[in-house]
């Protein structure tokens, strides 16, 4: 469950947002979660309310956006969109494709008061 | 208070955000002045703290010329017995430091003790990875000299200890012949993640339906340019190889 660590990472960085901008309640957090990261949105979802609980942020909305895994083929060089990381090119049939996007996690916005 | 980063417990500092591009396809309101809301963007990667951490680490191995290792299996892969048949094969020739984490117990780092080599051992609670933050104060209280070789022994995980980078060089992932030999397709983002796979317990495959050329190619579909070993920690002749590869990195 790293899900939860990552969590408590999210809720860190609203702590040291909310010194920065001047804010004292997070209604919703928007994070952007690659479809090849290593995280299941279910598990995010289960988790937020936990590790939200008595903070700023209890009681905010999450909002997951997708990220749709991207890659280049490395032997016909076309792009090709990836489920997991061990899709073969869906042009030539080649594995090894090279991820150019889908890893990442990303706390992209918040609403506040 | 630590002297590295100026934490009192485990709060980490704060570190400089990512350039991004807006992303249409959510449905939530912008709306941005709202019964007092606001929408602040923070554009943040969540792991951005231990990414600037392991970035710490990896600057302070460099300078000092650390080799650091993150070996990396499921739990019983024999990620321990490999370090201990390590620094046995070693101990002469270079110094020798060892991180150890589990969840629970000095079990590991005594085993590596009994060695001569200095270990410390971490034990994560209820968490199933090391961090970066974790290895910074590690090393410091190890004191590891320069010019070390640092072996890190992360939670037997497959999952987790695949998207925390601790500055090592290389992730090291030991997968052992009673284990499935598809397991780098069900566990992809470990695969993934490391530069070295060593295939353990070679000896016991006439006893499993391993088949180590499927395993290979499984791993290479997912990273084609991961480099393979196979070896048994428990037999000394078999251990050539893996000691040449640490001597030629």
């Amino acid at each position: 469950m790293h899900e939860i660590s990552l969590l408590e990472s999210v809720l860190e960085t609203l702590e040291t947002q909310a010194k920065q901008q001047g804010f004292q309640q997070v209604k919703q957090v928007v994070l952007e979660i690659g479809a090849l990261s290593c995280v299941e949105a279910d598990a995010l979802r289960f988790g937020f309310e936990v590790v939200m609980k008595n903070s700023l942020a209890e009681h905010a909305e999450l909002v997951i956006i997708k990220i749709a895994g991207q890659g280049i083929c490395p032997k016909c060089q076309q792009q090709v969109l990836l489920e997991t990381l061990h899709d073969p090119c869906h042009h030539c049939g080649s594995f090894g494709v090279t991820v150019l996007q889908g890893q990442s996690m990303r706390i992209k916005e918040l609403i506040v008061i | 208070m630590c002297g590295i980063c100026g934490c009192g417990s485990s709060k980490l500092s704060p570190l400089k955000p990512h350039h991004h591009h807006h992303d249409d396809k959510h449905s939530h309101s912008h709306a941005q002045e709202t019964h007092g809301e606001r929408l602040v963007r923070v554009e943040q990667d969540i792991l951005a703290k231990n990414d600037g951490y392991a970035e710490q680490n990896r600057q302070y191995f460099q300078q000092h010329g650390i080799f650091a290792l993150n070996f990396v299996s499921s739990p019983g892969a024999g990620k321990t017995t490999l370090l201990v048949a390590t620094i046995n094969a070693l101990k002469n020739t270079r110094p020798i430091f060892v991180i150890e984490g589990d969840q629970q117990t000095d079990l590991d780092a005594d085993r590596i003790r009994a060695t001569g080599v200095a270990a410390l051992q971490i034990n994560t609670g209820k968490a199933c990875h090391l961090d970066a933050h974790d290895i910074g104060h590690a090393v410091q209280s190890l004191k590891v000299p320069d010019n070390s070789l640092l072996a890190i022994e992360n939670v037997g995980n497959l999952v987790c200890p695949s998207s925390f980078d601790l500055g090592e060089a290389h992730k090291v992932v030991v997968l052992s012949v009673t284990e499935g030999d598809d397991k780098p397709l069900k566990y992809p983002d470990m695969f993934h993640a490391a530069d070295l796979m060593i295939i353990n317990k070679i000896d016991l495959l006439p006893y499993t339906n391993f088949d180590v050329d499927r395993c290979i190619e499984f791993a290479k579909r997912i990273n084609p340019a991961i480099e393979v070993l196979q070896l048994s920690a428990t037999q000394e002749h078999t251990m050539g190889a893996w000691l040449e590869w640490l001597n030629q990195h």
